[in-house]
């Protein structure tokens, strides 16, 4: 028999028999997360489907960051039942203002590596970076995970993405993960698990790695996962004393196709509206008036892309008039360390709005909604109409340093062209 | 066990994402599928959820329900009487919540289907068909697995749940 994928080995364990690419396999739930808006919905579903008591309520995340910044009488109903439903079952709650689910996933040291994990948001694959076998699902499968533990799985083929070399300055991850949606399209991965590898892989932070998995669903995958290292066990270190085995893949594993990508040649990128996949260089979109520049989300909301952003925007000392600056941390730990290094209240200072951690701003169930026909520069994960709460508005999708030179000037820039200040 | 179904072609393009289905704001106000069933597809066609009659097939290209996996893009579509989504693919999280609440996902070359096309479908444990009876031609879908195919003629992932208190080994 050949060698088994990163995903085959994880979900071998977690089924108890050897499972290999296209299976279909019941496999023991590692941990589980859902957010104020996926588990109302899955409350319902677990009380329809007869559920009384959570399979383990310490393996059970509950993350209310929809809509943490901007409730209505609604929005508080639908928190108050999952509350209360968290409080009764002893279920771990993150309440308001805690962070965006992926982000409190990986930083609380919930997300280890080999481990299977299933959240009920479409971006649960960002675990994948702590070499998890994280995959997002809906309120229903979420349901059946609280009352078995367990859930149906068809193992993914998997394809390796090999990357090699080093970005120049100025090219930042986020170009990484847009060259591969440019690559693969919008359902190049539909099924499939993403294997990150290669010299290029390994030389990516943990905080950079989040962001190609995060972004790796925007390909259709199942799941986006990189090997464990040192940077892995360090990033870890404080978060969790829970024991975890790295998953290395076989040599002789079988893959669905390979991807090289050499990460010396990639440029700063753009998605352009309305689809991830329709990928420019930031010299084809260069001038494109900006009206909104959003820093922050599940993607680029971590520290090391705020300390991009404000190298950019505190060396300009300025922001273009007519453009509003929003800042959102991903989560209040990020959030907080932001505030005590002075980087929030700078920026801050210089008209930013700085926002609490949450995902509305992204998916337009919070505040701030573009104005009809703004142009929004954004270093969210999603550009499609109305994503953001306003179907007349263009979002264009880019890193945070992209994101920040573009708000100095009032239009779309490269951020090369603040080549001293870039980190 | 047999699924036989039939209803006219609503046609629906590619990379149809779930915000696009019903979007994500509107779901900030209720979570009830026969309310937001009137907002189905308003970002991309407002006429489109006042013209789907009862029992129409929604035909879409690559990768329908890409994007969230909010499930409500399922049970709206459910609540406007809807019961077959047919789609050259399916992004993934959109084909699990359809399993799991009983619309059934078809995946097949759905070039060629016109708009309005009286569709028939044909599912069963050997696989879907679908009998195109405005062209007279018989396209050939992707069979699902038995689990699956089970869960669907179950009623879903509720119903399944209520008779079997877990998964049943496959």
């Amino acid at each position: 028999m050949p060698g088994k994928t990163i995903s085959e080995k994880i979900l071998s364990r977690a089924s108890r028999r050897d499972a290999r690419a296209g299976d279909l396999v019941i496999c023991d739930v590692d941990v589980a997360m859902g957010t104020d808006a996926s588990v109302p919905m899955a409350l319902d579903y677990f009380e329809r489907m007869g559920g009384t008591r959570v399979f383990d309520p310490t393996r059970l995340v509950f993350v209310f960051d929809h809509y943490a910044a901007d409730p209505s009488a609604s929005t508080f109903a639908m928190q108050a039942l999952a509350r209360d439903f968290a409080i009764r079952h002893g279920v771990i709650l993150y309440d308001c203002g805690e962070g965006v689910c992926h982000q409190l996933m990986v930083e609380s040291g919930s997300t280890r590596p080999g481990a299977l994990i299933v959240g009920a948001d479409s971006h649960s694959v960002t675990g994948g970076a702590l070499n998890a076998f994280a995959t997002g699902i809906g309120s229903s499968d979420l349901a059946a995970t609280m009352i078995s533990g367990r859930i149906w799985l068809r193992v993914p083929e998997t394809i390796k993405v090999v990357l090699t070399g080093t970005t120049a300055p100025g090219v930042y991850p986020k170009d990484i993960a847009l060259a591969l949606a440019s690559r693969l399209g919008g359902d190049g991965a539909s099924y499939q698990t993403l294997e990150f590898d290669g010299p290029g892989a390994n030389r990516l932070e943990v905080e950079d790695r989040l962001v190609l998995s995060n972004m790796s669903v925007e390909m259709g995958a199942k799941a986006g996962i990189f090997r464990a290292d040192a940077k892995t066990a360090s990033y870890l270190a404080s978060r969790t004393r829970e024991a975890f085995e790295p998953v290395e893949p076989d040599a002789d594993a079988v893959h669905a196709h390979e991807i090289h990508l050499d990460l010396t040649e990639l440029e700063p990128a753009i998605a352009m509206p309305h689809q991830v996949d329709l990928v420019v260089s930031v010299g084809q979109s260069v001038g494109t008036p900006v009206h909104m520049v959003f820093i922050g989300t599940c993607t680029g909301g971590r520290v090391c892309d705020i300390h991009q952003a404000a190298g950019i925007l505190l060396a300009a000392g300025r922001i273009a008039p007519g453009v509003q600056l929003v800042i959102a941390p991903a989560s209040r730990e990020i959030g907080t360390r932001l505030r005590i290094d002075g980087t929030l209240g700078r920026l801050a200072s210089m008209g930013a709005t700085v926002i609490p951690p949450g995902c509305g701003p992204c998916c337009g169930t919070a505040s701030p909604i573009p104005a009809d026909g703004a142009n929004v520069i954004s270093t969210a994960n999603r550009n499609f109409k109305a994503r953001m709460g306003n179907a007349t508005a263009s979002i264009y999708l880019a890193s945070p340093a992209t994101c920040a030179a573009s708000a100095v000037t009032g239009r779309i820039t490269d951020p090369r062209e603040f080549g001293e200040t870039l980190t | 066990m047999t699924i036989e179904l039939e209803g006219r072609a609503v046609l629906l393009g590619d990379d149809i994402n779930t915000d696009y289905i019903i979007s994500s704001s509107r779901k900030k106000e209720t979570l009830d599928p026969d309310v937001l069933r009137h907002f189905l597809f308003e970002t991309i066609d407002p006429a489109l959820a006042g013209a789907i009659r009862h029992g129409d097939i929604l035909v879409a290209g690559r990768n329908f329900g890409c994007g969230s996996a909010m499930e409500v893009a399922v049970t709206a579509v459910l609540a406007a009487g809807i019961r077959v989504v047919v789609a050259h693919s399916f992004a993934r999280t959109y084909y699990r919540n359809a399993i799991n609440n009983g619309l059934i996902p078809v995946e097949c070359d759905t070039r060629g289907i016109a708009a309005d096309a009286r569709l028939h479908l044909r599912l069963d444990a050997d696989g879907a068909r679908i009998l195109d009876q405005t062209s007279g031609r018989e396209i050939e879908g992707h069979p699902l697995p038995a689990f699956m195919l089970q869960i669907l003629s179950e009623g879903g992932l509720v119903p399944y749940f209520r008779k079997h208190h877990d998964f049943v080994t496959l």
